[in-house]
């Protein structure tokens, strides 16, 4: 039994915290965000000579060969310096399905390309009428000359207005929310049909409307085969919820300590304010739940190392607790955000402490892929049922 | 980052599963369903002689006094298994609160004298720690010992003690020092309970049931030997003792058993022909409760790996109290829910007839009583300082 980041791991998240601790503070990120294209570019490309980029894929394309919780190492230290860099849209999510992917071509040409930095990519998946079903999928692909031709519209494709290329879900076949019929494509941003409008969202970071007309995609830019786009799908979220948790997680303990440090510093009625008890307590409380949150991470991750090594292991407990994971992370996230705000006082609702900003990434990782009451119904459903 | 146990740790797991499928039986495990029933006293002797015939009693006791040797994982692979099991706990007044004090602070002449007996559970032992104005300020306790000859002579009365009524020994915090900082003169003082001057008297709790006792000392004679270490130090050993009893409490294995009956139950109970767990209002408070479960499981394990790797339980272990006692009263809440308007109904009362489910006496009562795991043991008020304190420094 063991709960130790290995040395490898330790090296690349301790990597990651001295680029947050020394490059990354409030106001370096404030000037990124109010700049036009609202990421640094300079920063990815420091990403990617430090090998971050190159985390979750396979040797073979020049990756780290990493596992998930190689990728927890990165975003648990990404998320105390609230990073708006794409690392989860381009390495997390489009990387994500890029690896899981049989196209071995399509992998040769486009992986370096995210590894060296030079390739931004995002999942468009999401639809206006789709909320988090991700099956639910109205674009369509129709086969014609050439390949497929792609008509839809994707809505709050993250950091879309960045992305050289997406994969964008589309339907071959079946009906609107059938599990089957989903094919995920490579759309190139630039191809002809491809509108791309972006626009800001309340972390400071950015996301598009993606709007596809017309557009040809050649049957070789398919990631898998035809119809059982959301198979590699299932196969890649958890990975994906999981990177999102650790980047909550890091949110989550770094409120907790600038609450915790101001508390003591903070005085009224004489006194540091951390010395009532009512405050200790909820402070404590908000401690307890970052540390449960910390323990349902690492729960996913030890099965999700099982499932890894050894096919026969149980991918439906895993999966209740990737479910778990999430909702808890979105509890957990509400009660801190609210706390830190609430113990602050006035203070914490300003622009300009950098409280708020944390609250407003935790806020939007929990409707990203799926929010507390849709991961806790998937989780009853898979845990309660009775004929 | 995993989980897996060693070959040698999945064999030893595997004796122990053994062990308990054969050795605790059917009548064992009736005769030690309630606490309060004449049949408990004798059944829990029994079975823990059984365990002590296994060389199994004292899993934290050094060797030499009759421990296992067991590593801090086997410790934990036997609590876990013993949890899943449904097999009660050990009655740890004796061999999981005094003993380890005695072991540790006490003479070798002590440890002849009271060791022994405490593993082969010949005496039973019951703790004299609260008073009525002494709770959670446990350290305001004013029961005196006043030093007279070769005794002290006792005087005071000690409340909340549990199965005083059964019990050979009391070991008590006494006051031996008047005008020193509270926490400085209380001593650990070891108490036959057939010394004149002891009177115990019940307490019926909430639950309708006696297992808590006011034990009052009126001019008690105790020997100057049953002293354990310095006198006025006893606060210090009473406080290495708390630290002890504190790491023992989130009873993972337990609420995740309590919570695999709770489910069952569920598909069994209907509400407008269907079944309650399919019932997505209860689903919702199911799920709330399971989660947090899984959660405290793996925060558990984190404390356990910390310790097997060679560290100490440190103040996270206070987490695990407030957790595990929070969690264990929502699965009893819940279950009490689950028997709806039968949950009230008083079995056997009256007319000597069975009412309705078997077990909604049984959640009722452990719902009622339950309220006490929040307060016992330093009650999570009190663990929620600890943290404040000690790891967020405030």
């Amino acid at each position: 039994m063991n709960f130790d980041f290995s040395e490898e791991q330790t090296m690349i998240k301790d990597s990651v915290a001295r680029f947050v601790r020394d490059e990354y503070d409030i106001d370096t990120r404030r000037k990124i965000i109010d700049s036009e294209e609202g990421i640094s570019r300079d920063f990815w490309n420091t990403f990617a000579e430090l090998g971050w980029l190159s985390v979750p894929f396979a040797e073979e394309y020049g990756g780290f060969g990493g596992t998930v919780e190689d990728l927890v190492a990165v975003m648990e230290e990404l998320g105390k310096g609230i990073v708006v860099e794409p690392y989860v849209s381009t390495v997390v999510m489009f990387g994500g399905l890029l690896s899981a992917s049989n196209n071995s071509a399509l992998k040769e040409a486009v992986i370096p390309t995210v590894i060296d930095g030079s390739c931004m990519g995002s999942f468009a998946f999401s639809e206006r009428q789709s909320r988090y079903e991700l099956a639910d999928v109205a674009t369509t692909a129709v086969a014609c000359d050439g390949g497929f031709r792609l008509d839809g519209e994707k809505t709050v494709v993250i950091n879309g207005g960045s992305a050289n290329k997406f994969v964008v879900s589309a339907r071959t076949s079946g009906g609107q929310f059938d599990h089957q019929g989903v094919s995920l494509f490579l759309v190139d941003a630039s191809a002809a049909g491809v509108s791309v409008k972006s626009y800001k969202t309340m972390d400071g970071q950015r996301a598009a409307t993606v709007t596809l007309a017309n557009v040809v995609v050649a049957e070789d830019q398919l990631l898998n085969a035809v119809g059982e786009g959301m198979d590699l799908v299932d196969q890649v979220m958890p990975s994906m919820l999981m990177a999102l948790s650790a980047e909550a997680l890091g949110i989550m303990a770094t409120l907790n300590s600038i609450t915790v440090d101001y508390s003591k510093t903070r005085q009224q009625f004489g006194s540091p304010i951390g010395s009532f008890q009512v405050l200790q307590h909820r402070m404590v409380d908000t401690f307890m739940s970052c540390e449960q949150a910390k323990s349902m991470l690492y729960r996913s991750l030890c099965q999700a190392n099982d499932c890894a090594a050894d096919a026969s292991a149980d991918t439906g407990e895993f999966m209740k607790s990737v479910h778990a994971l999430k909702v808890t992370m979105a509890k957990a996230g509400k009660q801190i955000g609210e706390e830190a705000i609430q113990m602050h006082g006035g203070i914490g609702l300003t622009d300009e402490l950098n409280i708020g900003h944390f609250v407003k990434r935790l806020m939007t990782i929990n409707v990203t892929l799926g929010d507390r009451d849709f991961h806790q119904k998937k989780f009853n459903q898979l845990s309660y049922s009775a004929s | 980052m995993d989980i897996n146990f060693s070959a040698e740790d999945l064999a030893f797991r595997d004796e122990v599963r053994d062990f308990f499928a054969t050795e605790f039986d059917a009548e064992t495990a009736q005769n030690l369903s309630g606490v309060q029933t004449a049949s408990y006293k004798p059944a829990i002797v029994s079975w823990q002689k059984k365990l002590h015939a296994k060389g199994w009693i004292a899993p934290g006791w050094p060797t030499e006094y009759g421990g296992t040797g067991w590593s801090a994982t086997q410790k934990f692979i036997y609590e876990t298994e013993r949890g899943a099991a449904g097999i009660p706990d050990v009655v740890p007044f004796g061999l999981k609160m005094v003993a380890p004090v005695i072991f540790t602070f006490g003479t070798e002449e002590q440890k002849a004298r009271f060791l022994p007996s405490i593993l082969s559970s010949d005496d039973w032992w019951c703790q004299g720690y609260s008073e009525p104005g002494a709770g959670s300020d446990l350290a305001a306790l004013t029961t005196s010992a006043e030093y007279a000859g070769d005794n002290y002579l006792v005087n005071g009365a000690k409340i909340w003690t549990t199965f005083a009524q059964y019990a050979d020994w009391i070991f008590c915090l006494v006051r031996t020092t008047k005008d020193m900082r509270k926490q400085q003169g209380i001593s650990f003082l070891l108490i036959d309970m057939k010394t004149p001057g002891i009177t115990v008297k019940p307490i019926v709790t909430i639950d309708g049931k006696h297992s808590l006792n006011e034990v009052h000392f009126e001019n008690v004679l105790v020997p100057r030997d049953n002293l354990i270490g310095e006198q006025d130090k006893g606060w210090t050993y009473a406080k290495a003792l708390l630290a002890h009893e504190r790491t023992g409490m989130a009873e993972v294995a337990d609420s995740k058993r309590m919570l695999r009956t709770l489910k069952q139950r569920a598909t069994e109970e209907v509400n407008g022909g269907q079944a309650m767990i399919n019932d997505p209002v209860f689903q919702l408070r199911l799920s709330d409760i399971e989660m947090e479960l899984m959660a405290l499981e793996y925060t558990e394990l984190r404390v356990f790996a910390s310790m097997a790797g060679g560290g100490m339980p440190g103040p996270e272990s206070s987490l695990l109290k407030i957790k595990g006692t929070e969690i264990s009263q929502a699965i009893h809440e819940l279950q009490l829910q689950l028997a709806g308007s039968y949950g009230g109904a008083l079995q056997g009362s009256l007319t000597g007839e069975e009412l309705g489910h078997d077990y909604a006496g049984e959640a009722r009562g452990k719902y009622m009583y339950g309220r006490a795991a929040t307060i016992y043991g330093g009650s999570n008020e009190v663990q929620r300082n600890v943290i404040a304190k000690a790891v967020l420094g405030l």
